[in-house]
Formats: structure tokens, sequence, C-alpha cells
């Protein structure tokens, strides 16, 4: 529950940390699986890239690599606030990674559709 | 978490940071048109390069996820000790499989 | 005469098991929730376990969850936390109850320790005073945390010690990063030991909210962060 001791941007930011990562993480074994077939079974990986036309698939994936550049930014800021004696502007810098990720995602579902 | 697998969260971490920024350039070239089997293949097959950016992403990945989720059941589901331990290592061993399978599977010839 | 003005008062009564109870307090002009709590127990129920010292803010005896938030009590002004006449008094989050207001803080102090938070000392009563210098990094390092009242309202407010029972939390491990900055204090080797553990500042997620609550102002969270940089730096430097 979003008690008031979390209506804050670090906490929120930590938040969106962990829930893109428990995602990443669950999507990651069905990725691996989808590309072993490559090689041996090329036809089955076709039919599932062809599935992924979909324009419901299409807007997941820009959901994806919106989560893999948040977790990525965000991560990034955490480091910098943990090894190089970094620590003003981190509310600016959780919503940039926010923003970037956005971008980002938004450039790859221009492309995609 | 203690000091051993912070610094192995971290490190993982650090070394994935390019990998995940040039994954993304490649998803955002590639997705144009549609993606299939043989572009794939023909992008990574029988290159050494792209097996060493994928091997090197899918051992960091899989660290960093298995340490990941470790730090969440722990916390939000109470698990704890050797059970906890026992499925972290569990989801080390499968992300590490499944990974080097999906990299076998694009790069072999 | 206007005719009194009355707010409604839910106060958390009984141990962990329990439910809050609603009195009806006079509202004053000028008035603290920990005046509110006073009020209570004096007028409307005797019986009514609370604790507080100083009443200015010096002790952090008197912290308790206000409308779910911790706060120190004598410090909070009624007029800033009242949501429509109502309020919420609990009991600190993260510590076991024992009655109504007051929680077991044993486990908080007892952290302080764990967390190798206190003085090693360099000298003895017979050597001559040292002399520190203020403006040095590391004393300035040393100097932000160390206005911490121990009230405990960190520790409730972060989430951290509330899925992790052995996290040493963010008021132990600031007290543990100003003596590791002291230069009066002989053995830093023993603090990065202590807060590399089980519970130990590695298990902090940055999620701030030990800065936000804390009365005094400061930032935990940046004590917790130089106490990572330290033990990474030193992890390296002890294997080679």
């Amino acid at each position: 529950m979003i008690h008031g001791y979390r209506t804050h941007t670090l906490w929120i930011a930590f938040l969106l940390h962990r829930i893109s990562g428990v995602a990443l993480a669950l999507f990651l074994p069905a990725h691996f699986w989808v590309l072993s077939y490559a090689l041996n079974a090329p036809q089955k990986l076709d039919g599932f890239l062809h599935w992924a036309e979909t324009p419901i698939v299409k807007f997941a994936e820009f959901g994806l690599v919106f989560l893999l550049s948040v977790h990525m930014l965000g991560g990034l800021r955490l480091m910098a606030l943990e090894f190089l004696p970094w620590t003003s502007g981190q509310k600016t810098a959780a919503a940039s990674a926010v923003a970037a990720s956005t971008f980002l995602a938004g450039i790859f579902l221009l492309r995609a559709i | 978490m203690t000091l051993k697998l912070y610094m192995a969260q971290r490190i993982s971490a650090l070394i994935m940071a390019p990998l995940v920024l040039m994954h993304i350039a490649v998803m955002i070239y590639a997705i144009q048109g549609g993606l299939s089997a043989a572009e794939i293949l023909g992008r990574t097959q029988g290159s050494i390069l792209w097996f060493a950016f994928y091997g090197t992403f899918v051992v960091a990945v899989s660290i960093h996820a298995a340490l990941g989720l470790r730090t969440v059941l722990s916390e939000w589901a109470g698990l704890r000790g050797t059970a906890l331990n026992a499925v972290a290592w569990a989801v080390l061993a499968l992300l590490l499989i499944l990974g080097m399978q999906a990299v076998y599977g694009v790069t072999a010839t | 005469m206007p005719k009194e003005q009355q707010m409604s008062v839910s106060v958390w009564r009984g141990g962990a098991a329990g439910a809050y109870q609603s009195f009806d307090v006079k509202m004053e002009d000028n008035q603290t929730v920990l005046d509110v709590v006073a009020w209570i127990q004096q007028y409307a129920d005797p019986t009514l376990s609370y604790r507080y010292a100083c009443r200015v803010g010096m002790c952090g005896s008197c912290a308790m969850m206000v409308n779910g938030v911790p706060r120190w009590t004598c410090r909070t002004h009624v007029k800033k936390v009242l949501k429509d006449g109502h309020m919420e008094i609990g009991p600190l989050r993260n510590l076991p109850v024992i009655k109504d207001l007051a929680t077991d803080m044993d486990s908080f102090f007892n952290k302080w320790v764990a967390a190798e938070g206190l003085h090693h000392p360099t000298q003895t009563r017979h050597d001559p005073i040292e002399a520190i210098d203020p403006a040095s990094a590391a004393r300035v390092e040393a100097n932000a945390g160390i206005e911490c009242i121990n009230c405990s309202v960190c520790y409730a407010a972060c989430d951290t010690v509330a899925g992790n029972p052995d996290y040493l939390g963010p008021a132990a491990l600031q007290r543990a990063w100003s003596v590791y900055n002291d230069s009066k204090d002989s053995d830093k080797q023993a603090i990065l030991d202590a807060v590399s553990g089980v519970g130990g500042c590695h298990n902090c997620h940055s999620q701030g909210s030990c800065a936000v609550h804390c009365p005094n102002e400061l930032n935990p969270m940046n004590a917790i962060a130089g106490l990572k940089r330290e033990t990474a730096r030193n992890f390296f430097k002890r294997r080679t």
C-alpha cells in the first residue's frame, strides 16, 4: 500500500526499479527459449516472430524496452550515488531516467510499427 | 545481502550497462521491417564477436537476476536461509542453461 | 463566546493485537501532537501508555506514527497534521508494541552496537586532548550525522527494515559512518566488517524515506552510500 511514508520521488524510483527488474527476470527465460530455436527450428522462430507482429505484442515490446532502459538508467543513478560521492539532484536524475527511457522505447515503437 | 553478494550484483550491473545500450541500439535498428530467423542468423551466425557479446551478457544477467530475485523473495516473500539460497542458485542455473542455449542457437554454424 | 472547537483523535490501544480508540479532544491555539496525547491520558483515560521526556525535540523518546507517518510528536503542531478535524496516532512502525503508543526499542538500540556505532578510543585520559580540524573532509562527513537524537523515526520509515528484520537500519549505519570518519577512532576495520554482514549497509535500496522523515533533516541514505563506497574499496584492497 502507498502509505504516507512512501509518497516521495526516490521511493517511487525504488519501486519502479524493483518492478522492472522482476519483470525483466521473468521475461528472460521466454526470450532465451524462443531464440534457441534459431538454428535447429528456424520455422518455429519465424512462426513466433510472425505472431509478434500483432499490435498488442508490439506494444508489449515497447514496455519491455522501457523497462530495460529504465532499469539500466536507474541502476546507473544508484551506482553513481554509491560510488561517486554524488548526492545532489537525485530526484531530477530519477525523473530523467524515466524520460530518457520513454524516449528510447518511443523510438523503438515508431520503428516497429 | 552481504558485501560479497553486493559486489557481484554491482559488478555484473557495470558490465551490463554498455551491453544493454548496445542491445537497445540493435533492437531499434533491427525491428524496422519486422524480424526473421534468417535476418537474426545472418547477423550473428559464426561471429566470435557476437558470441562474446551475448555470452558475457548471459553470464552477467544470470548472476544479476538471480541476486535480484533473491533480495525480492527475501524482502517480499519472507524466504530465508537455505530455501532462499537454493532458489537463487536454481534461478542462476536455469538462466545460464537457457541463455547459453540461445547464444548457441544464434551464433553456432 | 464561540463554541469550543473539538477534534477527533484515533489512538492505538493494546499490544500487537489491538484497535484504534476514538477520543474527542479540545482544540487549542498552540498544541502539539504530544500535548494531545498527554491531554487524553490526563483527562480522558489515565491508562493510556506513551513515552516522552524533554518535550523540546532533544531526547528522541516521543516519536509515533501520526496519520501513518513517523514524527517527533513534541515538535509536530496539530494544525500541520489535522485532516478534516481528525488525526490518527499509533505506535512506531517496525518495532514491537509494548502497550498503546509505547514500543520496545531494544532491537533499535542493539543494532547501534551491532553496527559498531560506538567509540574505539585511540588515547587514554592521560593523553593531552587531540586537536581536531573542523574543516577537514572526514570531520565534515562525521559532523553530518552527529545531530541524531535516536528517535527511530528513520527506522520506522524504512521499508528495508520492514522487509528484513536483520537489517541494521538507517540510524545505526549513520552512526557507524560518523564514527568511521572520526579521526579519534582506532578500529575502522571493525566498523567496515560490522556493516558488511547479512544485515549490513548493502541491503539499503536508497529509498530515501529516512532522509525525507528525519526530524533533524539528516541524511542517513548518504551516510549508508558512504559505507557502501568504503566497503567496496576495502573489498579490493584486502584482496591485493
